[in-house]
């Protein structure tokens, strides 16, 4: 008789704890594919989850953004090699979230892995590849360096559960934004996990916050959050993101749009390499002068 | 008796500029009536005198401008080498150092700013910001924005009224040198530059379209926003009409800068070398009568040297000479409009009201125009309404604090981000403020610097995106996927 | 003043018991700092003040009346300083409205020559002193030297202070030797003291933050008026130094209540250039020092250029060097 699996309770992943949803709502979270099959029950985030997520990820920024680049890139190649170390797991829950063969699961999986580990080398490089001295017409130093922007509204793509959630967290996160993000409404398991990586990983408490739930739900609140400071749009596939744009407005927060011509929306194809866009969206720069004198 | 050294008038001459009656819209190369001849008048502030009739841009005449700009960008602009463009622009900067003394002439009669200020800041720095971005047009693939950087086509710019000509620099050198061709609105008080601006165009043979300048009020902007033939939108003004612009461009793909409001924190440490501390604030806030979004309203002095700065900043400012605009011994100039000077004169009534002392030196004021005189407020605290709103205006309200900590976290505590000073004698010092505070740009032991090699732009609710240097590019250019 | 009394004084104004070096260097590094950037950019905004018709006629008066017409030069002779003193009395003999200068500045042996040439005129004497222009000497050698001038009847002694020991430190050296001169500045009975000049040779002092504190040191040991330079070394006189010793002088004045004087020297050549300083002491100092009595020019070139312009101002043609007398 085969031994019984012990299964696992996916709960958010909230200032480094695992709580469930303060609504005590959940959803029930199937497989893709022609033949759906239960996997999970997920939390059910509400509004007050976010709002959570938002004190955690502000609370987070300041230890966060203050650490050496050299120590981020540390805390992400951490993170890449835990996620190496699970990557049967993930595999799993890839094929069962997208509805994939394992080998086509694997390639996503390797590349998630992959792409994390290019973005944890980035942190000590954002500096000297965005930032410059500015030759200025007078007697002073000039210099100009990126910064992070602070807290950043995330919604995950909706298709590509591992990939693409690994795709918009990390940029956002190597130059020390923290982040809360709104994982796949239909596809959150490997969002979940992801998390129990990042706890396990030197990841400080709150620089990662992860709400399971309807998107549709969730991401007015996050858009309209006065401590946010960006917003990324990505998984507003099924949205009206002009709205959430719009309210984004209010604030002033710096929005990537989600992929696409016009007013439509589409997920893109994670498995191009990225470039700089992504981390460039999420940083400020900060110019500061000096006069030079005896 | 000692004898006092009055300053004779030493005004600039006007007659070095020539003013038309009226204005047309500067499309295709032309100066064309507006479809439906409306026109509104600009006045000098300092005089009330009317100036000129200005047209008034229609919708149709934003949708005309967006066509010319769109055939300039399709037949001209975007199929010509770097180089050329660049020469273009060269040619730009040598007829506005040509014409130097016109344009600073015509500045400060539309502005109401000291000649002093136009002539040696902002017709000079405009020069200098195209003669900075004439070099980039044939190099856009050095800027460190991707192997084929790629211009975005019809750009929008909207531009405000307290430095016009300068702003229409910053917007257009930037805009033409990555190959966009340019719609260009500026402030409705202040069109007469942007105008003479056009004329130089025409003397440098720009391609008729790659510049069109319409004048107009809001509802110019607005339609110069919502138009669908535009790629990107510029805006520099107040924080409002920036989410305003935010919200209308929601849900299409224009991209969008936004540079606007400010309420800078100008710290002052106890070991500050003082003298030029004080020459910082009374630059940092009466350069231009307050009129800059960067301006350092809130000075944040450290309280074991709060009397003496005080006495020094109020000594200093006896010496200020505020008055005629043309004479180049003035130090503050006009108020720029009667709405403006409205705006000022109700915050300052509400420091009043809400308990912060008011101090003023000696002036006295002309009879006719706008003005305001050199204001500081001591005593304030966080939660007057003039330590929180932007003023605008030639009004400084004194904060105190008392440890480092305690200085970031005032200077940090609003919606704004713009900029910040620092006036320390300790390099360590300076460089961890400089680090802690969210600010677009930090002046340390100095303020008001500007140059065209320097980025300039906000963090939160003062705008996102550049204008200048290296990253100043970036919002002209398509650089990268979205992956 | 004796040295004791200057010391006692310091003494108090510092709030020590003793006046050693360590409390002089304690009280000078306390001074706030200097930003060289801050302080040359308002200097140069000073200097674009346009100074039109009237207030240029009554600036360029006001000039030509703060002049110390200067010569010193190896090449002195009794001749040439009487040369001087007549022009120093009758700037302009074509315009007898022309006022005269403030003082004629030699080296201490021609102190004779010019107090004859000079009497019965209100123009002062001065005597540089102290082994001018370097000021390598001894005290007692330093001190013969005042005295010396003096005694021949120098209404005003410009001494230089030892570089040497305030680049290394010696603070109280330098407080001593100043306090020393001004002593033997002094006359006995009810005859005028020598008004002591002190000249710090900024040019040698290499920071502004030195600049500063040799202001207040020499301030503190009893100097009348502090001057920049010696015209020996360049840079003499510049306008952020000069501004940074009347800045000196106006917080000196808010701390004791005393004023001092200020005289930039050497390098000052033309009239818009005495017009600019013009501007700093109003703007600066405040138009207290904008009299002869606490502002000074050391020149020499520098009249015939005032001249000229006046001229022009009067005849409201150009004038030309033929039409100005040399000494």
């Amino acid at each position: 008789m085969p031994r019984l699996e012990v299964r696992k309770t996916y709960k958010l992943y909230i200032g480094g704890k695992f709580p469930r949803s303060e609504s005590g709502r959940s959803y029930e979270v199937s497989s893709a594919g022609r033949s759906p099959k239960f996997l999970a029950n997920a939390a059910q985030g509400s509004r007050k989850d976010i709002r959570d997520a938002v004190v955690a990820a502000r609370g987070a920024v300041k230890g966060w953004s203050g650490a050496t680049a050299y120590n981020r890139g540390q805390v992400l190649y951490r993170v890449g090699e835990v996620l190496e170390g699970r990557r049967d797991q993930f595999i799993a829950e890839v094929a069962a979230s997208e509805g994939l063969t394992k080998p086509q699961a694997t390639k996503l999986v390797d590349a998630a892995i992959d792409r994390w580990v290019w973005y944890a080398g980035w942190p000590d490089k954002l500096a000297q590849v965005l930032g410059n001295l500015n030759p200025v017409a007078g007697p002073y130093f000039d210099i100009s360096a990126p910064e992070p922007t602070g807290v950043v509204g995330v919604l995950a793509p909706q298709d590509s559960s591992l990939l693409g959630l690994v795709s918009v967290i990390a940029p956002a996160i190597v130059s020390g934004n923290t982040v809360v993000v709104v994982a796949s409404e239909d596809r959150p398991l490997p969002a979940i996990s992801l998390g129990e990586v990042l706890a396990t990983s030197d990841v400080p408490a709150g620089v990662v916050n992860i709400v399971t739930g309807r998107t549709a739900e969730l991401a007015p609140w996050l858009a309209s959050h006065a401590d946010v400071n960006a917003l990324d749009l990505t998984g507003a596939t099924e949205l009206p993101w002009a709205e959430l744009e719009a309210s984004a407005a209010e604030t002033l927060k710096r929005v990537v749009r989600p992929a696409g011509d016009g007013s439509g929306a589409e997920e893109p194809d994670w498995l191009v390499t990225p470039d700089l866009s992504r981390m460039h969206a999420f940083l400020e720069t900060k110019t500061v002068w000096h006069p030079k004198g005896m | 008796m000692t004898p006092k050294f009055e300053y004779a008038p030493a005004p600039e001459s006007r007659s070095v500029v020539d003013i038309a009656s009226s204005y047309g819209l500067f499309i295709g190369g032309d100066f064309v009536d507006p479809t439906d001849g409306k026109s509104f008048k600009t006045v000098n502030p300092a005089t009330e005198e009317k100036l000129a009739d200005v047209s008034e841009a229609s919708a149709a005449d934003v949708d005309k401008a967006v066509r010319a700009a769109r055939r300039a960008y399709d037949r001209t602009w975007s199929r010509m080498s770097g180089a050329e463009r660049g020469k273009y622009l060269y040619r730009i900067a040598r007829l506005l150092q040509e014409r130097a003394r016109e344009f600073a002439v015509l500045e400060t009669l539309d502005n109401g700013k000291p000649i002093k200020e136009s002539r040696d800041v902002d017709v000079p720095t405009a020069a200098a910001h195209f003669f900075y971005h004439a070099g980039w047009a044939d190099k856009l693939e050095y800027a460190g924005l991707g192997p084929a950087p790629k211009s975005l086509g019809v750009v929008g710019q909207v531009i405000p009224w307290n430095f016009p000509l300068l702003m229409l620099a910053w917007k257009i050198a930037p805009a033409l040198a990555t190959g966009n061709t340019v719609v260009l609105k500026p402030a409705e008080t202040t069109p007469l530059t942007a105008l003479l601006f056009a004329e130089v165009c025409r003397q440098a043979d720009l391609p008729p379209g790659v510049v069109n300048i319409v004048t107009g009020a809001g509802p110019t902007g607005q339609a110069i926003v919502d138009h669908p033939g535009v790629d990107k939108i510029a805006f520099t003004g107040s924080t409002d009409v920036g989410k305003a612009i935010a919200r209308a461009v929601a849900g299409t793909r224009k991209r969008v800068t936004l540079e606007l409001g400010g309420k800078a924190a100008n710290i002052v440490f106890d070991d500050a070398a003082i003298d030029q501390a004080v020459e910082g604030i009374v630059n940092g806030i009466f350069f231009n009568q307050g009129h800059v979004c960067c301006a350092g309203s809130r000075l944040l002095v450290q309280e074991s040297i709060a009397d003496d700065v005080v006495h020094r900043l109020q000594r200093r400012l006896r010496t200020l000479r505020v008055g005629d605009p043309m004479d180049k011994n003035t130090d503050v100039g006009a108020i720029n409009s009667a709405a403006q000077l409205a705006r000022i004169t109700e915050l300052t009534d509400a420091g009043v009201a809400e308990g912060a002392q008011r101090w003023s030196p000696d002036v006295e004021l002309p009879k006719r125009g706008y003005w305001f005189a050199p204001t500081v407020f001591t005593g304030v605290s966080q939660t007057h309404r003039i330590a929180r709103e932007e003023i605008f205006g030639p009004v400084l309200s004194v904060l105190t604090f008392r440890t480092p900590d305690e200085a970031v976290a005032k200077a940090n505590n609003t919606p704004y981000g713009l900029s910040a000073g620092i006036w320390s004698e300790k390099g360590s010092r300076i460089l961890a403020i400089a680090d802690k505070l969210r600010a677009g740009v930090v002046w340390a032991n100095t303020f008001n610097r500007f140059d065209p090699t320097s980025p300039f732009g906000g963090y939160k609710e003062s705008g996102y995106g550049r204008e200048g240097g290296r990253q100043g590019l970036a919002a002209y250019l398509d650089t990268e996927g979205t992956h | 003043m004796s040295p004791t009394s200057a010391t006692s004084q310091a003494r108090e104004l510092l709030g020590v018991s003793s006046l050693t070096n360590k409390a002089l260097r304690t009280w000078l590094y306390g001074l706030p700092g200097v930003d060289q950037v801050g302080l040359e950019g308002r200097a140069a905004a000073l200097a674009t003040r346009s100074i039109k018709t009237d207030s240029k006629a009554w600036a360029i008066d006001t000039a030509i009346g703060m002049i110390d017409l200067t010569t010193l030069e190896g090449a002195d002779t009794p001749g040439k300083v009487r040369s001087l003193c007549a022009k120093a009395e009758l700037p302009d003999p074509t315009d007898l409205s022309t006022p005269q200068v403030a003082a004629v500045c030699v080296y201490g042996d021609l102190v004779g020559v010019a107090k004859d040439a000079l009497r019965g005129s209100d123009i002062n004497v001065a005597a540089v002193a102290t082994a001018f222009p370097s000021g390598r000497a001894t005290l007692p050698v330093k001190l013969a030297d005042t005295r010396d001038a003096v005694e021949a009847g120098a209404d005003e002694v410009d001494m230089v202070i030892d570089r040497g020991a305030f680049l290394a430190g010696d603070y109280r050296l330098v407080f001593d030797q100043i306090a020393a001169v001004k002593q033997a500045c002094a006359r006995p009975d009810d005859a005028p003291d020598a008004h002591l000049k002190v000249i710090l040779e900024t040019g040698e002092l290499a920071t502004y933050d030195n600049v500063r504190r040799a202001s207040w040191l020499a301030m503190l040991a009893g100097a009348d008026f502090i001057k920049t330079s010696t015209g020996k070394i360049q840079p003499a006189a510049t306008m952020p130094v000069t501004l940074l010793m009347l800045e000196a002088v106006r917080d000196w004045r808010e701390l004791t209540g005393a004023m001092v004087g200020v005289k930039p020297a050497g390098g000052i050549r033309t009239s818009k250039d005495a017009l600019r300083y013009l501007v700093m002491v109003s703007e600066i100092a405040g138009d207290d020092w904008l009299t002869p009595q606490w502002f000074r020019f050391g020149a020499s070139s520098l009249l015939t250029d005032l001249l000229l312009q006046r001229q022009k101002l009067r005849t409201g043609a150009y004038s030309g060097a033929d039409y100005v007398t040399i000494d």
